[in-house]
């Protein structure tokens, strides 16, 4: 079953077509890779998904809901967290919290006036934050604060936030951007831990081969805004095409 | 205990102690000594520290937690006062309706304010409320005439209306009060050389502050604290983890609006009058810098912030040269003369250069202000005794 569902989708900007004719389908519980070359249009791609820009045309279905015109916190509301490039975490507050925060979002909503309670009573709250700690290996720094983090460990915090909250989907940008081999293969194997205890569908941007045939049951290849081919790894591997526009020039695989 | 942790009780009970032990804490000094000159326990003053206190630690629940920096907060202070003196002008001078409508008016006011200036952050937002600040003082002072007495201000007068209240016979002047108790009154205490003065409407004033204050730890340890905390650390990521941040920062600054509107409600319950200056552009950098001096986003610092400022404005302001020749009359005539022409730039009017040089120096050396500066020494205090203990 689709889980998200892009039609025609086309983004401008000014002169530049950055992404055409985009059709893509996201199936419920799969993990799915989009990849391409530098410019192809994979983030403007994902902040169309996630409301950070307007798609000029097209459409955008998540779950039975159309995502166009809806607000960031909106688009989280319904079900989808998202990982940036470079991780976003709440530097100033200390781990424990940056977790409760979600916890927060996922149970009150977008906002809630809720200035008399005391942080410490949210119990059930702290349980969750604490589980989803203890799950990702993160306990022990609890009262760290979250900006003396190293870079591997505040992205593993922030895949920590986005499950706190249960979302449908997660979404990925380059995870592994500017990580050391050990760190991408410990990513890789969070990843495919989460993909097997979870019920979640993944959506994961990645430029590196090895951490995209690890882990994707699916893999469309975008090249200049539009996508190339879309199908399973074994498929992608061989297809001439792919291996023209993309894998041939820079990475063997 | 009040549904606070230990260490957030600690910090409760010493700003009540402080609140009801001022009285004797800001006159050290005996009356008729030298040192004299710098108590400032007398009633005026001390209502001062706790009601600037007031509309320093709202400002903390908007600048501290949320980090976004009003510079037109004075104008709800302002907005307070008039909104105080209409009540004791139009239904009585009982403090209580004049402090909840300061309140009140206050909050719709900031409500208004902060929507459209919170459509900006950063440097832009500041500028904004600047922008409305100074166009409520210049409402106030000329445009506004009717409603604020524009230039001489307003004060309730022996033929107002007021509803509630009995007609006062002419020429007596209307007195504010807390159902017949009156804000002036004061009891002196004289012990030895000392003397200490207890005041009713500084001690109405202080169990505001106390209130404030309990309000205000409630506030920064429950939920909504921490999303202002998240606020001022990463916005971006609190969109995407379906929190809007805009609710957020407007209530917080509604909140600072209406401990703004309280404080200038006291200011009025405590002197009644009201004038356009109090929204003038420097009142609004004033809690900046009180906030600032005691600790951004600490809990105690806007006390004691706005205690320091408010020390100074009183108490340098009033030492002259005059006083200055009788310090340093130990010295040689040449050597005396030289030391006050060095100091006397520093007092009497020119009290803000020694704020500057003071602000400058917590600014650089304690960027946590005068908390930083506590913290510091009672650590540099228990380490030597730790030293001393090993030493046994
Ligand atoms: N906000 C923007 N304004 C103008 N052009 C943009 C903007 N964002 C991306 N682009 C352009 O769109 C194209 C696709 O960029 P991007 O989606 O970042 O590629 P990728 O993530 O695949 O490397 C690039 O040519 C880029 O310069
Ligand atoms: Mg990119």
């Amino acid at each position: 079953m689709e889980l998200l569902e892009i039609k025609d989708l086309g983004k401008r900007f000014g002169g530049l077509q950055a992404l055409s004719e985009i059709n893509l389908s996201v199936m419920k519980n799969t993990v799915h890779a989009i990849i391409g070359p530098n410019g192809a249009g994979k983030s403007t791609l994902l902040n169309c998904i996630v409301g950070k820009l307007m798609p000029s045309s097209g459409s955008v279905m998540f779950d039975g809901y159309s995502l166009l015109g809806r607000s960031a916190h909106e688009i989280n509301q319904l079900g989808i967290s998202r990982v940036f490039q470079t991780p976003e975490v709440f530097g100033d507050l200390n781990v424990l919290e940056n977790m409760l925060i979600p916890c927060l979002a996922k149970r009150d909503g977008a906002f809630r006036l809720h200035a008399l309670k005391s942080i410490d009573d949210e119990k059930q709250l702290r349980e969750k934050a604490e589980d989803v700690l203890e799950d990702m290996g993160l306990i022990d720094k609890r009262h760290m604060k979250a900006a003396s983090m190293s870079r591997g460990d505040k992205r593993r915090l922030e895949i920590a936030m986005c499950l706190a909250q249960d979302p449908k989907l997660l979404l990925l940008d380059e995870p592994t951007a500017g990580m050391a081999r050990a760190d991408t293969n410990n990513t890789i194997d969070l990843l495919k831990r989460i993909k097997q205890e979870r019920d979640i569908t993944i959506a994961i941007i990645e430029h590196d081969m090895h951490v995209v045939f690890s882990l994707a049951d699916h893999i469309t290849v975008l090249a200049q805004g539009t996508p190339l081919v879309s199908d399973t790894p074994d498929n992608i591997k061989g297809h001439p095409k792919v291996k023209e526009a993309y894998l041939g020039e820079t990475q063997q695989v | 205990m009040f549904k606070l942790n230990k260490k957030d009780l600690r910090t409760l009970i010493i700003v009540i102690l402080l609140a009801l032990f001022a009285p004797f804490l800001l006159n050290p000094f005996p009356t008729d000594s030298a040192l004299a000159q710098f108590n400032a326990g007398y009633p005026d003053l001390m209502q001062r520290f706790v009601i600037f206190g007031i509309f320093a630690v709202g400002f903390n629940i908007l600048f501290g937690l949320t980090g976004y920096l009003s510079f037109g907060h004075a104008a709800f202070l302002g907005a307070g006062s008039y909104a105080a003196i209409w009540m004791m002008k139009l239904l009585t001078m009982n403090i209580i309706p004049a402090i909840i409508i300061s309140v009140i008016v206050a909050g719709i006011f900031s409500l208004f304010v902060g929507w459209i200036s919170l459509r900006r952050s950063g440097i832009y937002f500041s500028i904004l409320t600047l922008a409305f600040s100074m166009m409520s003082y210049q409402l106030a002072y000329s445009v506004l005439t009717p409603i604020t007495g524009g230039e001489t201000g307003l004060q309730p007068k022996v033929n107002d209306p007021r509803l509630l209240d009995g007609a006062l016979a002419e020429g007596a002047i209307p007195k504010a009060n807390l159902f017949g108790l009156d804000m002036s009154q004061s009891y002196d205490m004289s012990l030895g050389a000392w003397s200490f003065t207890f005041n009713s409407g500084y001690y109405i004033a202080a169990a505001f502050l106390i209130l404030s204050f309990y309000l205000s730890i409630r506030i920064f340890r429950s939920p909504f604290g921490m999303m202002l905390r998240a606020v001022k650390s990463n916005q971006q990521r609190m969109t995407y983890t379906g929190l809007d941040p805009k609710p957020y920062t407007l209530a917080a600054f509604v909140i600072s609006g209406m401990y703004a509107g309280l404080a200038g409600g006291l200011l009025v319950a405590m002197d009644t009058q009201a004038g356009a200056e109090r929204m003038f552009w420097t009142a609004s950098g004033e809690v900046v810098l009180m906030t600032i001096l005691g600790g951004v986003g600490t809990l105690i610092g806007p006390v004691l912030g706005s205690g320091a400022i408010k020390y100074m404005e009183n108490i340098i302001s009033k030492i002259n040269s005059d006083i200055l020749h009788t310090w340093f009359a130990f010295l040689p005539d040449g050597l005396e003369n030289v030391i006050v022409a060095i100091i006397y730039p520093f007092i009497g009017k020119g009290w803000h250069l020694t704020l500057g040089l003071l602000f400058m120096i917590v600014v650089i050396a304690l960027p946590g202000g005068l908390v930083e500066g506590a913290q510091r020494l009672s650590r540099l205090f228990k380490k030597g005794k730790n030293k001393s203990n090993e030493n046994e």
